[in-house]
């Protein structure tokens, strides 16, 4: 059995149903055992105090808002090279998804960057990069609203999902390239030692994975939805010309 | 109930309510746009059934 097996509509919707309501449950188990751990029983840090908290929540954010973007450029050229609807697809519902992260890693970092940095916002490189890929995220979407014809629209979103890319990782880089700015390296990597306590190591570990398990539940319900969409215009568009 | 935040209580507080707020926002828009989708294209299939 071959994975592009999944890229028929019908096998896909079948696994899907399947899976959602699994990931649902899994996904909102990892968020609040994740969270409610971070928030009311980790202790304050030293230096930082309680805004060590906000940790919970941007860095699962971010890492998603990044991770987002890669995943919808690996779909973008499935669909270039195998024009798979499906993949094409799965990146147009991944793509409000990251938006919401990037978001939520910009609002986030704002305010965690204004008691420790004495700002709400600098034109640090990893900022600005963040900045940057939340407009292309922006543009993606008002591309795939813009154009009609699906198939048109699917290749020239994934000509710009390719574009992005670059800005994607340079938000993951732009702290080992520019050795300036005002944020810190990455917390987590999976080849040193984690810098942090394990005490706020174990419950962000939960969070990360309860934000990667929303993002399936809901890139599955919004391919489901973008599926069920494009079907239906063809069951119109055929019955017009009956 | 809540910890004790200090000074920081007002920031923290608020980056869980923004953040909180486009979550439940995102999935309760998916939903709701998944729900009218289902819905549009039973109405379709139904038309061309007649």
């Amino acid at each position: 059995m071959s994975i592009w097996e999944y890229a028929n509509p019908v096998k896909f919707m079948a696994l899907s149903g399947r899976v959602l309501p699994f990931a649902t449950l899994l996904s909102a188990s990892l968020l609040l055992t994740g969270l409610v751990w971070g928030f009311f029983f980790t202790a304050d840090d030293y230096k930082q105090g309680s805004t060590v908290k906000i940790i919970f929540l941007h860095v699962p954010a971010a890492l998603m808002a990044i991770n987002i973007w890669l995943m919808m450029l690996v779909a973008s050229l499935v669909w270039l090279v195998r024009r798979h609807h499906v993949s094409a697809l799965a990146a147009r519902a991944a793509a409000p998804i990251g938006i919401t992260m990037t978001l939520i890693a910009l609002f986030t970092g704002a305010i965690w960057g204004k008691p420790m940095w004495g700002t709400y916002w600098a034109w640090d490189p990893r900022l600005t990069s963040f900045m940057i890929l939340f407009v292309f995220y922006l543009g993606y979407l008002a591309l795939w609203q813009a154009v009609e014809d699906d198939d048109t629209a699917a290749d020239l979103t994934s000509i710009l999902c390719m574009v992005g890319s670059v800005f994607a990782l340079l938000s993951r880089y732009a702290v080992n390239l520019w050795n300036q700015g005002l944020h810190q390296g990455a917390t987590l990597t999976a080849t040193k030692e984690s810098p942090i306590d394990g005490s706020y190591y174990y419950p962000l570990l939960i969070c990360i994975v309860g934000f990667i398990t929303l993002f399936i539940t809901l890139v599955l319900l919004r391919t489901r939805m973008h599926i069920r969409l494009r079907r239906s215009r063809a069951v119109l568009a055929r019955e017009a010309t009956r | 109930m809540i910890p004790d935040l200090g000074k920081y209580a007002s920031d923290v507080l608020s980056a869980y309510v923004i953040a909180l707020l486009l979550l439940g926002g995102l999935v309760v828009i998916s939903l709701r746009q998944s729900a009218k989708a289902r819905k549009i294209l039973e109405d379709a299939e139904r038309k061309t059934r007649k």
